[in-house]
């Protein structure tokens, strides 16, 4: 393949891979700019990603090709009521956020597992008919070289990841809202005294992580495997919270990362086929997230700071 | 009530609430409860068969639990279990391949081999975290990732560009005919012995040695510890180190015992992950992740009868374990109610 062949390639699988990464990601800004940990995005996604399937199996006939879409925001609200089980661990019970989080994970996998047994007796779902279609922008993909690279059969879901993370980088730093979703983050106590419901906050963020998580992981089944099963969601939740850390809990920033990190995976399932990375071992790109994101939270790719009350259960009067 | 009583209240409460959240899943989704109970039950002590398999089950699960509570009691929360695990398989199914030497110095060596492996997965988070104060949290889980794919790398290296990795030497198995014979040729092996001595080797540096001490004042007050004169961050990297090897020997009872090589991996093998649903409900003692490790080795391996028995997916033993963590999570809830019941029991 040439030079150029390989982008037309690479990119638009970077930014198909990177999708689903954007909106978990940006799901957990919302979570953890509240001051709740969200380790669970791995079984949120994989409820959204489950859900996701089996919607499409299910109402396929009724609503055609706007099957796909109607599943990922079906998927989205059941994620997002899924999560409400992390909030009220996390807020009102006070929880250790991080082993609730490993039981969303365990939990959403195992539901989403038992119910495919029950439905179709055996360990995967079928395969759906309607995948999310890819579409040509009109206009911008006639560019030369920019317009095949971004504009040419790309997801619709791709728009949608980036259109997203706009709009959570203006409600996060230009609306109210925003401003105390980062207060409570920061500092709970000053929030209170303001007379900003801390509460009400962090189980609005937690949700909208969920919703988010959600239509993550239905776009990613919906996209990539086409089907439902037991590794179809495989560390893309943790690959996620990785971009998160890595984009230093901006959306933006996330985005960013989650870009990247869709890249490192295209590398590695196109490397054979280019001639400069050929004989590097697929390992590498398969592990490039992971260690990227150790390194930058050591601090070598700039410092990263978390929101000061990141983790910790708010208790009103202590201090 | 006693704090005591308290403490051993809220594990069995959380366990009693699984369960039954469990029977309300199987009723709603319309199947049997109690033939799903019962069947989960013969599977685990059915006959002699299945108890053997259902101990050999436990064996990993005690040292994944002791692992993450190792790390707990010095204030450090190691999710690394599970890669430190593969990587101590790996490790153990290679040496255990690769040489040929007497079978006292071989099998140590395998298991030595594991525990390095394991305690090298662990020292990273270690160093990073007694350095730059880096949250042990998310390196762990990261690792976990770097393990999965570098281990399957490695499976194909060493094996020629297979899935499988040879084979180990007799010389380095943990495999026992005498206890197999004993429980009707179940696959029950010495790894049991291994995993309980590494109980009381816990208990033993936590609770006799002035290592153990430190490493349990730092995990109570860091700051406390450093103006006394403990060398904090040499606490901190010893604790995972040793957390690690715990754990890379939970991955040597599958690599020298069950399987005796080790198979590419599609995803993650669970017992890391359970391994912190054990440590939580033993509370963090060596002891209690005896009592922990049974339970969840039980219901793993027990869990496998039910489809034929009671065609019931064996899935719903993982709702159940999920929400036993999450009932654990919650236990503050739990504490609370069980004050508010003492009260009004007093008040009468």
């Amino acid at each position: 393949m040439s030079f150029l062949e390989v982008l037309y390639f690479i990119v638009p699988t970077s930014i198909a891979y990177a999708a689903p990464l954007i909106l978990t990601a940006i799901g957990g800004v919302f979570s953890e700019r509240s001051g709740v940990v969200n380790i669970g995005l791995e079984g949120l996604m994989v409820m959204g990603a489950f859900i996701g399937i089996v919607f499409n199996l299910a109402y396929a006939d009724v609503f055609g090709s706007w099957t796909p879409w109607i599943a990922l925001l079906v998927a989205m609200l059941v994620s997002a009521i899924f999560s409400i089980l992390h909030a009220i661990a996390s807020v009102s019970f006070r929880a250790d956020q991080v082993v609730s989080g490993v039981a969303i994970n365990m939990l959403g996998i195992a539901i989403a597992l038992f119910s495919v047994k029950m439905m179709f007796g055996k360990g995967q779902t079928d395969f759906i008919q309607k995948k999310i279609p890819r579409i040509n922008i009109p206009i911008l993909q006639d560019i030369p070289v920019i317009g095949p690279m971004f504009f040419k059969s790309v997801y619709g879901t791709s728009v949608l990841a980036i259109v997203v993370a706009v709009i959570a980088w203006f409600v996060i730093y230009k609306t109210p809202f925003g401003l105390r979703l980062r207060s409570v983050g920061e500092h709970p106590m000053a929030a209170d005294t303001m007379g900003i419901n801390v509460t009400k906050i962090r189980y609005t963020a937690v949700i909208l992580s969920g919703g988010l998580a959600g239509i993550g992981g239905a776009i990613y089944s919906q996209t990539m495997t086409g089907d439902f099963g037991h590794a179809t969601i495989n560390g893309q939740g943790f690959m996620a919270l990785a971009a998160m850390i890595f984009g230093k809990w901006h959306p933006i920033g996330a985005m960013g990362a989650a870009l990247f990190f869709g890249f490192a995976q295209a590398l590695a399932i196109s490397a054979g086929s280019i001639d400069l990375i050929k004989n590097i071992p697929t390992v590498y790109f398969h592990i490039l997230p992971y260690v990227l994101t150790i390194l930058a939270l050591a601090g070598f790719i700039g410092k990263a700071n978390a929101p000061k009350a990141n983790g910790i259960p708010y208790i009103k009067g202590s201090r | 009530m006693s704090n005591r009583v308290i403490k051993i209240l809220v594990p069995a409460i959380s366990i009693i609430l699984g369960l039954l959240v469990g029977a309300v899943v199987m009723l709603f989704s319309g199947y049997d409860p109690v033939a799903g109970y019962i069947a989960l039950w013969n599977g685990i002590f059915g006959d002699s068969y299945a108890i053997g398999e259902t101990i050999r089950q436990i064996s990993p699960y005690i040292l994944a639990g002791l692992a993450v509570a190792f790390a707990f009691r010095t204030g450090l929360f190691n999710i690394g279990v599970e890669g430190q695990l593969m990587v101590g398989w790996f490790a153990s199914a290679y040496v255990g391949a690769a040489f040929e030497l007497p079978m006292y110095i071989h099998l140590p060596f395998a298991l030595l081999a594991a525990a390095l492996a394991g305690a090298l997965w662990g020292l990273v988070p270690g160093i990073l975290k007694a350095t730059l104060r880096v949250h042990e949290v998310i390196v762990t889980i990261m690792m976990n990732y770097v393990a999965l794919h570098v281990v399957n790398a490695l499976i194909k290296t060493v094996s020629g560009g297979s899935y499988k990795t040879d084979k180990i030497q007799p010389t380095a198995s943990l495999r026992s005919e005498f206890l197999s014979n004993l429980t009707d040729y179940s696959t029950l092996h010495f790894g049991i012995f291994v995993a309980l001595a590494m109980v009381i080797v816990m208990w033993f540096i936590l609770e006799k040695t002035k290592t153990g001490f430190e490493l349990k004042s730092v995990g109570f007050n860091q700051n406390a510890s450093h103006y006394s004169g403990m060398n904090v961050n040499k606490n901190i990297i010893l604790s995972m180190v040793i957390s690690g090897a715990f754990a890379g020997l939970g991955g040597a009872m599958e690599g020298l015992g069950t399987f005796g090589s080790m198979t590419n991996q599609g995803g993650f093998t669970g017992i890391g992950f359970d391994g912190i649903a054990v440590a939580l409900l033993g509370a963090n003692s060596p002891l209690g992740v005896i009592f922990g490790a049974s339970l969840f080795g039980s219901l793993k391996y027990g869990a496998n009868n039910m489809p034929n028995a009671a065609s019931i997916p064996l899935e719903i033993v993982s709702i159940v374990i999920a929400l036993i963590i999450f009932f654990v999570a919650c236990g503050y809830i739990i504490r609370v109610a069980l004050e508010r019941l003492n009260k009004k029991k007093e008040a009468k």
